[in-house]
C-alpha cells in the first residue's frame, strides 16, 4: 500500500518567533487524492503547504512525498538532503495565491524554464509541451507576451501551466483564486476540476466552499496549528464534527461566500 | 586657439587613453563587482564578512590614494606595474566596489515570490540566480550602474598624478606649454561632457529596451 501514499506528513512542527504556527501536524493524502485544506485565518494553512514543498524549513516532524523522506527534526544542510528536497521539489508543483510569474520572460518561456533547467528537456520538446499546455489552457495567442500584459485569470492560467509543464505527481494550490474576481475565479476552479480528471494528487487551500464539496475527496480542517478534523466534504458541510468548524462554516456561508477574515498569505 | 589645433593629435591621443581606462576598468569591475555581490549574498559568513569588508574599506577610502598605493606604494613591496595597468587596476578594484552595491541592490529589490517560484520547481541555486533573479536585478541596477559608468569615466582623470597621458594630462601639457589654460580645459571638460552625453543616451536605449517586459 506503500506505493499509493503520495504525502505523508508526521508530527509537523514550525514556529515563527514565539509564534507556534503549526503544533504537531499529521496528514497523509493518498496518491491521486484532492484534498481541500480549509479554515480559519492564521490557522496554519498556508504554511503546512509551503512545508510540503519545503519553501518553509519545518522545526520538527519528517515529510515523506512519494517515498523521499525529510526529516525535519536535524535540519542539517548535508549534500543528500538538498538533493531530496529537490527531488520532492520536482515532483510537486506550487501555485501560488499571486502567481510569481517570472516578469522578465514570455509566457511560453515560464512554462519552459524549469522543464529545460530542472528536468533537463531537450528545448524543442519542452516547447512542444508548453504549447499544448498553453493550447489546452486557451492561451495559444498569449505565448510571447510578457505576463505584465496579462490579465490576473490569465496569469493564473500561466502560473498552472507552469506547474503542469513540469508533469508533477502533486500540485500544491495556495489559495488560487483569492487575487481574482468571481468570474475569473470561477474559470480557474473550473480548470482545476479537470484537472482531478488527470490522476494528478492535488492539495488546495480554498475558501470556496462549493469548489470543494464538488471537487474534494476529503476536507482537512485547521485550526491554530492542528488539523481538527477530516472528513469526507459531504460530512464536513452538513454535519462538521468539532464545534470549531460549525461556527467557521456558519461565518463563510454568511453572506457572499468570502472568507470572514483574509488568511495571512506568508 | 592655434596651440590647441596644433595639439589635436595628442589630445585624440588622449581621448583614447581615457575611453580605454573607462571601458576597460568598468567591464572588469563589473565582473569582479558581480563576484563580491555573490559572496555578499551568499550563505557563508567568511565569504559574506570578506565581501563587506572589501566594500566598506574601498568605498571608505579617497580613490586617489588608491591609486598612489598601487603605482608608488606597490614597488615598495617589489610588485612594479606600469602606469596604465596600474590605473586601469586601481579603478576595476574601485568601482568593482561601488557596482557590488548596486547589483545587490538589485537582487534585493526582487520579490521574494521570485525565489519561491524557482525553488518551488526544484531550480538550484545557481540557475535560480542566473535565470531568474540576476536578469530581473540587473535591469532594476541599471540607471545606478549607469551613473557608477559616467563618474568613472570622471575619476579616470586622477590617472594624469602618475603620468598616464590620457585626457586631462594631455591638457595640462597643451595648457602649461602654451599658457592657455582655459582653452585646454575648458576644450578636456567638454570632451568629458561628449563622453558622458553619449553613454547617457546608451543607459537610456539600454533602459527601454529592458523595460519591454514591463510596459
Amino acid at each position: 500500500m506503500i506505493d499509493t501514499v503520495a504525502i505523508d506528513v508526521r508530527g509537523l512542527h514550525k514556529r515563527f518567533g514565539r509564534h507556534e504556527v503549526l503544533k504537531s501536524v499529521d496528514l497523509t493524502v493518498r496518491s491521486g487524492e484532492v484534498v481541500a485544506v480549509m479554515g480559519p485565518s492564521g490557522a496554519g494553512k498556508t504554511t503546512l503547504m509551503r512545508c510540503l514543498n519545503l519553501l518553509e524549513e519545518p522545526d520538527a516532524g519528517t515529510i515523506t512525498v512519494h517515498g523521499r523522506t525529510v526529516d525535519c527534526t536535524s535540519p542539517r544542510r548535508t549534500r543528500h538532503r538538498s538533493r531530496v528536497i529537490r527531488d520532492i521539489r520536482t515532483r510537486t508543483a506550487m501555485v501560488f495565491q499571486n502567481y510569481n510569474l517570472f516578469p522578465h520572460l514570455t509566457v511560453l518561456e515560464n512554462v519552459i524554464e524549469a522543464p529545460i533547467s530542472v528536468r533537463r528537456l531537450p528545448r524543442s520538446y519542452a516547447v512542444e509541451i508548453g504549447d499544448r499546455l498553453l493550447g489546452r489552457l486557451g492561451l495559444t495567442d498569449k505565448r510571447d507576451e510578457y505576463p505584465s500584459r496579462l490579465s490576473g485569470g490569465q496569469l493564473q492560467r500561466v502560473a498552472i501551466a507552469r506547474a503542469l509543464a513540469m508533469d508533477p505527481e502533486v500540485i500544491l494550490f495556495d489559495e488560487p483564486v483569492s487575487a481574482l474576481d468571481l468570474e475569473l475565479g470561477a474559470e480557474i476552479l473550473h480548470i482545476m476540476k479537470n484537472l482531478t480528471a488527470r490522476g494528478i494528487t492535488m492539495v488546495i487551500v480554498t475558501h470556496e466552499i462549493a469548489f470543494a464539496r464538488e471537487v474534494a475527496d476529503r476536507v482537512v480542517f485547521m485550526d491554530a496549528g492542528y488539523i481538527l478534523e477530516e472528513q469526507h466534504p459531504s460530512v464536513f458541510f452538513s454535519n462538521p464534527a468539532t464545534p470549531r468548524a460549525r461556527s467557521f462554516l456558519r461565518l463563510v456561508s454568511e453572506g457572499d461566500g468570502s472568507p470572514p477574515e483574509l488568511e495571512r498569505t506568508n | 586657439m592655434d596651440h590647441l589645433v596644433l595639439s589635436m593629435p595628442g589630445l585624440l591621443r588622449g581621448l583614447g587613453v581615457t575611453i580605454m581606462l573607462g571601458v576597460v576598468s568598468f567591464v572588469l569591475g563589473f565582473v569582479l563587482g558581480g563576484l563580491i555581490t555573490l559572496a555578499r549574498i551568499s550563505r557563508s559568513p567568511v565569504l559574506k564578512a570578506t565581501a563587506i569588508a572589501y566594500v566598506s574599506l574601498l568605498r571608505g577610502t579617497p580613490l586617489l590614494i588608491q591609486i598612489m598605493l598601487v603605482y608608488f606604494g606597490l614597488p615598495q613591496l617589489g610588485v612594479r606595474i606600469a602606469p596604465i595597468p596600474s590605473a586601469i587596476l586601481a579603478f576595476t578594484l574601485y568601482s568593482a566596489a561601488y557596482l557590488s552595491e548596486n547589483l545587490r541592490g538589485g537582487v534585493l529589490a526582487i520579490d521574494q515570490g521570485q525565489w519561491e517560484a524557482a525553488d518551488s520547481m526544484g531550480m538550484s541555486h545557481g540557475r535560480s540566480l542566473r535565470r531568474i533573479i540576476y536578469p530581473q536585478a540587473l535591469r532594476v541596477a541599471t540607471p545606478a550602474i549607469g551613473g557608477r559608468f559616467i563618474a568613472l569615466m570622471k575619476d579616470t582623470s586622477l590617472a594624469s598624478v602618475i603620468t598616464v597621458v590620457e585626457l586631462t594630462r594631455v591638457a595640462e601639457s597643451t595648457g602649461s606649454s602654451s599658457f592657455r589654460y582655459v582653452e585646454a580645459f575648458v576644450l578636456a571638460g567638454a570632451v568629458y561632457w561628449l563622453i558622458n552625453a553619449v553613454l547617457s543616451i546608451g543607459q537610456a536605449i539600454l533602459e527601454r529596451r529592458m523595460g519591454r517586459a514591463y510596459t
